[in-house]
């Protein structure tokens, strides 16, 4: 059993969870996930690990409470306790000197570029964060990364926080500015965002990591659920990736196969829905 | 000579028509009196043959003689000495090739029913208040060894060194102990239950289990020697990764890997979905690729779940099947299609990105390739289109790098399998290796041999 030492809401359906995991904890490097099983019945999801401490033997999850199992997290408390999880899992980012990284993360997808920016700040490059949202509320980890980031550019789709427009808009103007220019851009967050990084990045021929998360079961490379296709190879993203070359990545199969379980999903979400509510409103 | 006479009894089994819709074991045991009926079967040959042919070497006619007499408990404790696991032997070791294959009567007639007596001697043995673990005696010698996988090679290697006094964890990746047991043999063929059971025996034996925990990304080979004190470590985390054919069409919604399609319904209980959140495909027409025991789990596992016709694809014939005949048999009781020298060559998709079909070659059989078996060639212009909602494609694993990658020390083939001396031990001091990890894709016995001899091996290598 993995105990929940620590919850905090970050924005109206994301969440902080910290969890007493000592040997991932101790194992953990940036860009790893885990995957987590809440209960006897319950499924297996894969989730980023978005800091650790070694020391005290915790980890930390942000999660965004959308399928049936992120909302159940949700809705766990501090003291309750997960009853399995595993990892760390997958590569580590491959992090060396870039020069100046632009790390832009959409929605909870910022917990994924969240470690990997104090780590890139420590490999003495000049660190960018791009962090986007539909609107303020969405936008997480802001404080976190200006203490570890030569600068922050929050980006709202509605205006509502920092600039108006899609974290794209950002990116390209500092790649027109080129102040300095851009040598490295690591991005996470929804696939149609990593697709449109990889897009406007290709043309300048910019260095492009996207953190993928397709369906998985184990996380050891065992069921090959999580299979993309990477410059016209298949390869498993659980133990080749999950960070993978964005000018490669088949970002439509991705989107395909994503869909795969969504009306199974709707129909536990549906069936439990009282309970749900209960949790989440 | 009467005794030759004799015939084999027969498996009381569950009936066809009733079995496709549920995930009751097909195989419904012996009762007191067909078991000793049939332990009446046996010469209590001199030199009995049946022990060369078992991995493990359980002392067959011994068992099988005390079940003659009626005395189950001294069978039991026979069976228990050779054979850590027995009644998952019992219902999945491939008899009619090893122990069966070697039995003097089988030579006129039927072989001794060996497989089944060592599943009705395992089976009492559960139900009985007293575990006949606890009348073994143990002393610990106070020295650790780590075991990577719970799998049929772990848990015998785990039971082994248990009762030499070792003390013994095993390491298990999964939220749940078994290893192939669990994940990928279907309850249908081998009840979760029974293998709780085993798994409970070595417990009590003194054995732990330390669940989550993926040896190579958790914990390492070295940190488990030089930070937690482990002297000796069993590496038997099984084979892994699944091969796919690389057809045209495989990345579409509806295609699985036998290992992804197995782990769901079993280890996940998606057959159970709702109940359990896991989710799977239910095909309604299903095609599974492959003609070895995990096709066969996985087809009539997909007829289970309601598909109709749940088809087999081999491209050889029935002959090079590697499937167990029992198995084989049972799928076609069961329904199951077979479209024998038949080789998929692309997998059809609809607009929205599901499975509607498989495109497939004819193929005739041609000179023995390097396996010994007829090497199939395509018909040219024979192509046909079988139309399915669900592909399973169980066409064979290859290596797991999850330890391997992060122990750099430890010597591999070209194909990523550890090498191991004929004892188990490999390039690294202290380290051990057997099952599939070594062999590639095999059985469960030749697992559970390796664990055993490598035990001995471990044993031998600490108290030097």
């Amino acid at each position: 059993m993995f105990q929940i030492v620590d919850k905090k809401q970050l924005s109206e359906n994301v969440y902080r969870l910290e969890v007493q995991a000592p040997r991932i904890a101790k194992a953990y490097r940036p860009g790893q996930f885990a995957i987590l099983r809440i209960d006897e019945n319950g499924e297996r999801i894969p989730l980023t690990i978005a800091q650790a401490k070694p020391l005290e033997g915790l980890i930390t999850f942000i999660i965004q409470a959308i399928g049936f199992t992120t909302r159940r997290l949700c809705g766990m408390k501090a003291g309750e306790a997960i009853r399995d999880v595993a990892g760390p899992l997958g590569r580590a980012t491959e992090l060396e000197r870039f020069g100046h990284v632009v790390l832009v993360g959409g929605g909870v997808g910022t917990a994924v570029i969240y470690p990997q920016a104090q780590a890139l700040k420590d490999l003495g490059n000049r660190v960018t964060a791009v962090i986007g949202g539909r609107t303020k509320e969405l936008v997480i980890l802001e404080d976190e990364l200006k203490s570890v980031c030569d600068q922050v550019l929050p980006c709202t789709d509605d205006g509502s926080y920092g600039r108006k427009g899609f974290v794209t808009t950002a990116l390209s103007e500092l790649i027109e500015k080129g102040e300095p220019k851009v040598d490295a851009v690591i991005t996470a967050g929804p696939v149609m965002m990593m697709k449109a990084i990889s897009d406007l990045t290709r043309p300048f021929g910019i260095k492009t990591i996207v953190s993928l998360n397709p369906i998985m079961v184990d996380g050891t490379g065992m069921c090959g659920g999580c299979r993309v296709t990477v410059g016209g190879k298949t390869l498993f993203a659980c133990v080749e990736g999950p960070e993978f070359d964005g000018h490669e990545v088949d970002f439509k199969e991705l989107v395909d196969r994503l869909s795969t379980y969504r009306d199974a999903e709707k129909q536990m979400v549906e069936s439990h829905r009282c309970k749900l509510d209960g949790i989440i409103k | 000579m009467a005794r030759i006479k004799e015939p084999r009894v027969k498996m009381p089994e569950q009936e066809p028509q009733r079995r496709i819709n549920d995930f009751e074991e097909v195989n419904l045991g012996l009762s007191m009196e067909l078991a000793q009926q049939e332990a009446r079967r046996c010469l209590q040959c001199k030199k009995p043959m049946c022990m060369e042919g078992c991995p493990v070497r359980v002392n067959i006619p011994g068992f099988i003689g005390a079940v003659a007499k009626g005395d189950f408990t001294e069978a039991a404790k026979i069976l228990k000495q050779g054979n850590a696991l027995p009644a998952v032997c019992g219902r999945v070791c491939p008899q009619e090739t090893q122990c069966e294959a070697k039995c003097v009567l089988g030579v006129k007639g039927e072989p001794v029913a060996i497989g089944w007596l060592e599943r009705f001697v395992a089976d009492w043995a559960l139900t009985q208040e007293t575990p006949v673990e606890e009348q073994i005696s143990i002393e610990p010698n106070g020295k650790k060894v780590a075991i990577v996988g719970s799998g049929p090679a772990g848990l015998t290697c785990a039971g082994e060194l248990a009762k030499l006094g070792y003390e013994v964890t095993i390491f298990e990746a999964f939220h749940e102990a078994g290893g192939v047991l669990i994940y990928g043999i279907p309850q249908f063929r081998l009840p979760k239950e029974i293998v709780k059971k085993e798994i409970d025996s070595l417990k009590k034996l003194g054995v732990k289990i330390e669940l989550n925990v993926v040896v190579g990304k958790t914990v390492t080979l070295d940190q488990l020697i030089m930070e937690e004190g482990f002297s000796a470590i069993f590496v038997a985390n099984g084979a892994g990764l699944p091969v796919f054919m690389n057809l045209p069409g495989e990345n579409l919604k509806g295609v699985y890997s036998a290992n992804e399609f197995l782990t769901r319904v079993n280890l996940m209980r998606a057959y159970r979905f709702g109940e359990y959140a896991t989710p799977v495909i239910r095909g309604s027409k299903v095609v599974v690729i492959g003609g070895g025991n995990v096709a066969m789990d996985a087809v009539r596992t997909a007829r289970r779940l309601g598909a109709e016709p749940a088809i087999l694809v081999y491209r050889r014939s029935r002959e090079e099947m590697p499937a167990r005949i029992e198995e084989v048999h049972h799928a076609e009781e069961e329904g199951i299609v077979f479209e024998m020298l038949t080789n998929p060559v692309g997998i059809l998709g609809n607009d929205g990105g599901w499975v509607k079909g498989i495109e497939c070659q004819r193929q005739k059989l041609g000179e023995p390739d390097s396996s010994g078996r007829r090497r199939p060639e395509p018909i040219e212009g024979s192509n046909f289109v079988i139309d399915c909602d669900l592909v399973i494609e169980a066409i064979g694993t290859r290596a797991n790098p999850m330890v391997t990658q992060t122990t750099p020390d430890l010597k591999v083939n070209k194909w990523g399998y550890i090498e191991t001396d004929e004892t188990g031990m490999t390039s690294k001091p202290g380290v051990f290796a057997g099952g599939d990890i070594v062999r590639g894709a095999a059985t469960v016995i030749l697992a559970m041999g390796d664990g055993k001899r490598t035990a001995a091996a471990i044993d031998a290598y600490l108290k030097k």
